[in-house]
């Protein structure tokens, strides 16, 4: 009964508009700009899932249109279609195909995972307190140096944030790392980043924290581990003791601080 | 006036409610003087002498409506009246305004007060996107927009998607089955009623000190613990919706099992039947979870417990745990009766057999079980447990199957059929195939932990929702209306501006919520007033197409109205379906049957020589012995 449908030509369209369609979107750079070893693996696992996403949308849209095009009734047809109540071996393939294409994305999903989470050796710990609307970055290692408003990390080092908030969710997010986590008041969250791009980048606030939630920003710097440790030495403040304080009732916490700017 | 006051309804409900209100503020200020405290705490989070008879006032209107009238009479061992029928059915508009319990009444009510909320939130939606057409702040200062979107969130989710499913089964589902009306039709209306109230609540909390709750439609603690008198109307309007939600779903679920007609067994129920099962069963359960932390909310506002106050040894990320519980289950409570919609008017009207009628029905069961293990897929970046992301990642792209099944399934449908697309409703549900898909390819995509960390919070985000809950969810809504109008107001709509609104939609979906994936992926948050101004032409352009959507609704709204007045009449079954709902007059009499129908094969027989589904009263002499109906034989 299905003989009389042109299997091999809406497969053939299928992936023909599957590969129209990765044409246009592959070469668009959607996430940006990538300024971390994170980046371009998220990357490229988006591209392989805009192929796969093209796949299945295309194959959705020939077998309506071809069903729109073929079956549509004649003016005046009031007579019914035939009466097919299904097939099972069409249904257990379109039970068992998606569940091998979902499992694929979920494993390859898990490895990028894996791997954008890889501890590296002698990593830079970076505090990051978030408070109603303002960011402010601790380095312990080096007095307990204080910046506000402006981030400084060394490129081609492992950077771990360590989020604390002083008061409502906040979440830390620098979209050419790819990287973002919420800081939650009462725990310590940590974030994981490689910069490996030289630049000036901003860190956004992705979690509503109140009216000034849209202008919660600050400046991040990645420069060389030169230029690094000379903006460490000159910074002046030490963490307050409050946030100090928010550090040690935090749980989860690391209290052991590692050595900013270097070995 | 005194009969007036003795009667359930307006009158008496006004002055239950003042005199609750009354009650509830004696009370505090009572106990608060007593107490040695100051009369009237009015810290941010406080006001007891406004919370108290805010939770009291609704509980005096619904028992002055006479919701309670009967329970109340029976429980104290009072004469109950007997049922006389005047509470049901309509005879004029004004019956739609009284506690009434018939099922098609109620099923009006419900549809009828969720369009008036969703062109309430739609509104709002059109004062984000004029906020948002440029960057900077130009309409509404940072604070205001904070609520409008939550207000939005809140009355589309609440308000509309969930309840105007309820109103739509409301209507058709007893008719569906062969039931004279819902189990229990006290109860039925009472859920309606609590409705209005939780819309009025989250409304009303524009006039709080401070402004309407600004926390999201998520309410995240610690943010809605410490935020201004409007957040508590957001916890108790949720009560209030939810117990309306939870009562009809109890009541859908005790309809189906028991009330089919004979005859009538699960694999000849209708999808939409199935639909609303499964629905029901996410309802019941889940449901009780956004009550439960929303109490939790107010207790640590107003009573100054701690559960989520980190300071006191609370948990703050307990609270997102607990929202998503039930908060993904809901997604599935807004799309699941959507489902059954489209496979009723699929069916229909390409006159074929659903494809696979079984394993659809058994795709929204794998839903339901599914969709109770993924709640954490919201909280991939929140800091909880990281272990827990990769088996939530899992169980999240897995429940893409049974969607994909549906999808699928839905085109099997067409193929070999004969397409009818004269009818609105069929335009709707053809291009729901499409825009659901889009939805589902980036929920897929969002369910991918690496992909997540990048876009989650973003406008991306916003665009999966919105392309889930508008292009889904709302397609359905349009197709459910369209295809049941003639049998509810016994009137044909115009299919003509019905071309125009589907267009409309089609294009103003598209053209607003694709670009938002864009500016989401590329940097730009969800929830933000300002935004760099890289974005701003595309804001530009999705406001534009944000307005051609808003605007085209009122075509829809005209051709309701005016078609309900002074529409062609309609035939019983003006686009020749099978199941028992076309084969009552339109609209339906008002104890829907003479005598209960006898089913006899599937619901989807079409083009199956001699085959029916039921068989109605005076049909052919194997009609069996009549059972009296319940209702109608008092």
């Amino acid at each position: 009964m299905y003989g009389r449908l042109p299997i091999v030509k809406m497969l053939a369209a299928t992936v023909a508009l599957t590969a129209v369609t990765s044409a246009v979107m592959l070469p668009i750079r959607w996430n940006g700009q990538g300024a971390s070893t994170a980046a371009p693996k998220i990357d490229t696992l988006l591209s392989v899932m805009i192929v796969l996403s093209a796949l299945v949308f295309s194959l959705v849209v020939v077998m309506l249109a071809y069903a729109l095009w073929k079956f549509k009734a004649k003016p005046g047809d009031e007579s019914d279609g035939e009466p097919i109540h299904g097939n099972t071996r069409l249904e257990v393939a379109w039970t068992l195909i998606p569940t091998i294409i979902v499992l694929f994305a979920a494993g390859y999903s898990w490895a990028v995972l894996d791997e954008i989470e890889e501890p590296a050796d002698n990593p830079l710990t970076v505090d990051v307190f978030a408070q109603q609307f303002a960011w402010s970055f601790g380095y312990p290692g080096k007095d307990l140096a204080w910046s506000e408003g402006e981030l400084h990390v060394p490129v081609n080092r492992q950077v771990e944030f360590k989020m604390h908030s002083l008061d409502v969710i906040h979440s830390f997010w620098v979209p050419e790392w790819r990287i973002k986590k919420d800081g939650v008041p009462g725990i310590t969250t940590t974030a994981t980043v490689t910069p490996d791009k030289v630049g000036t980048y901003q860190l956004i606030c992705t979690e509503l924290c109140g009216f000034g939630h849209a202008a919660m920003r600050a400046k991040v710097v990645v420069e060389s581990p030169q230029d690094f440790r000379k903006w460490v030495a000159g910074l002046e403040q030490q963490i307050p003791d409050d946030y100090l304080e928010v550090i040690e009732q935090d749980t989860e916490t690391d209290p052991v601080p590692v050595g900013a700017g270097g070995a | 006036m005194v009969a007036a006051v003795k009667q359930p309804g307006w009158i008496r409900g006004a002055l239950g409610a003042a005199a609750f209100a009354a009650l509830g503020f004696g009370l505090v200020v009572a106990l608060r003087a007593i107490s040695d405290l100051p009369i009237f705490q009015t810290e941010q989070t406080g006001y007891p002498h406004i919370v108290v008879p805010l939770i009291l006032a609704p509980l005096g209107f619904l028992a002055g409506f006479g919701c309670f009238d009967y329970w109340l009479r029976w429980a104290v061992g009072a004469p109950t009246i007997p049922d006389d029928h005047s509470q049901h059915g309509a005879k004029t508009w004004k019956d739609y305004f009284r506690f009434n319990t018939d099922h098609k009444v109620i099923g009006i009510q419900y549809i009828v007060t969720t369009f008036i909320f969703f062109f309430l939130g739609g509104l709002m939606a059109m004062l984000i996107r004029a906020e948002l057409a440029q960057p900077g702040t130009q309409i509404v200062d940072a604070a205001t927009f904070n609520s409008l979107f939550s207000t939005h969130a809140v009355l589309m989710i609440f308000l509309f998607v969930i309840p105007v499913f309820a109103g739509i089964a409301n209507y058709v589902l007893p008719l569906m089955i062969g039931a004279p009306d819902m189990a229990f039709p006290r109860l039925n209306a009472l859920s309606f009623w609590m409705l209005p109230l939780a819309g009025l609540l989250f409304i009303g909390s524009f006039l709080a000190p401070g402004g309407a709750f600004d926390a999201g439609w998520t309410g995240y603690a610690p943010l809605s613990t410490g935020a201004p008198l409007g957040q508590t109307f957001f916890n108790l309007g949720v009560q209030f919706a939810g117990a309306s939600s939870i009562a009809t779903a109890l009541n859908f679920l005790v309809t189906i099992i028991t009330m089919r007609a004979p005859g009538m067994t699960f694999w000849r129920m209708p999808l939409l039947v199935w639909a609303n099962l499964s629905t029901s069963l996410l309802v019941v359960a889940a449901t009780p979870f956004i009550a439960g932390v929303q109490f939790m909310v107010l207790f640590d506002r107003v009573l100054h417990t701690n559960f989520f106050q980190f300071a006191a040894g609370g948990d703050v990320i307990s609270y997102q745990h607990i929202f998503w519980f039930y908060s993904h289950p809901a997604v599935y409570i807004m799309m699941l009766p959507g489902f059954g919609i489209i496979s009723e008017v699929i069916s229909i009207h390409s006159r074929k057999p659903i494809f696979g009628y079984r394993l659809m029905a058994l795709a929204l069961i794998g839903i339901v079980v599914l969709s109770y293990s993924v709640w954490a897929h919201h909280m991939f970046v929140a800091g909880m447990f990281s272990w827990l992301r990769v088996p939530m990642m899992i169980t999240t792209l897995l429940i893409a199957v049974p969607t994909g099944i549906k999808i699928f399934s839905w085109l099997g449908t067409l193929y070999f059929g004969k397409i009818h697309t004269y009818s609105t409703a069929m335009l709707f549900a053809l291009a729901f195939i499409v825009t659901f898909t889009v939805g589902g390819i980036s929920g897929v995509m969002l369910g991918m932990v690496p992909l997540d960390i990048h876009v989650s919070d973003t406008y991306f985000i916003v665009a999966h929702i919105h392309f889930v809950l508008f292009g889904g969810s709302v397609f359905t809504i349009f197709a459910g209306i369209y295809h049941w109008f003639p049998k509810m107001t016994g009137r044909m709509y115009d299919e003509r501006l019905g071309r125009v609104h589907f267009w409309g939609t089609v294009v103003g979906t598209w053209g607003t919520f694709i670009p938002m994936h864009w500016v989401g992926m590329d940097g730009m948050p969800r929830r933000v007033a300002d935004y760099a101004t890289q974005f701003g032409e595309w804001n530009l352009l999705i406001s534009v197409f944000a307005f051609i959507l808003g605007a085209v609704q009122l075509v829809f709204v005209y051709n309701m109205v005016v078609s309900w007045r002074y529409g062609p009449r309609a035939e019983a079954n003006p686009w020749r379906g099978n199941s028992i709902e076309w084969r009552v007059s339109s609209p339906p009499p008002i104890f829907n049957f003479d005598e209960i129908p006898r089913v006899v094969g599937g619901p989807y027989e079409y083009g199956v020589p001699g085959a029916k589904h039921a068989i109605m009263a005076g049909e052919g002499a194997e009609v069996p012995e009549t059972e009296p109906s319940v209702v109608g034989s008092s």
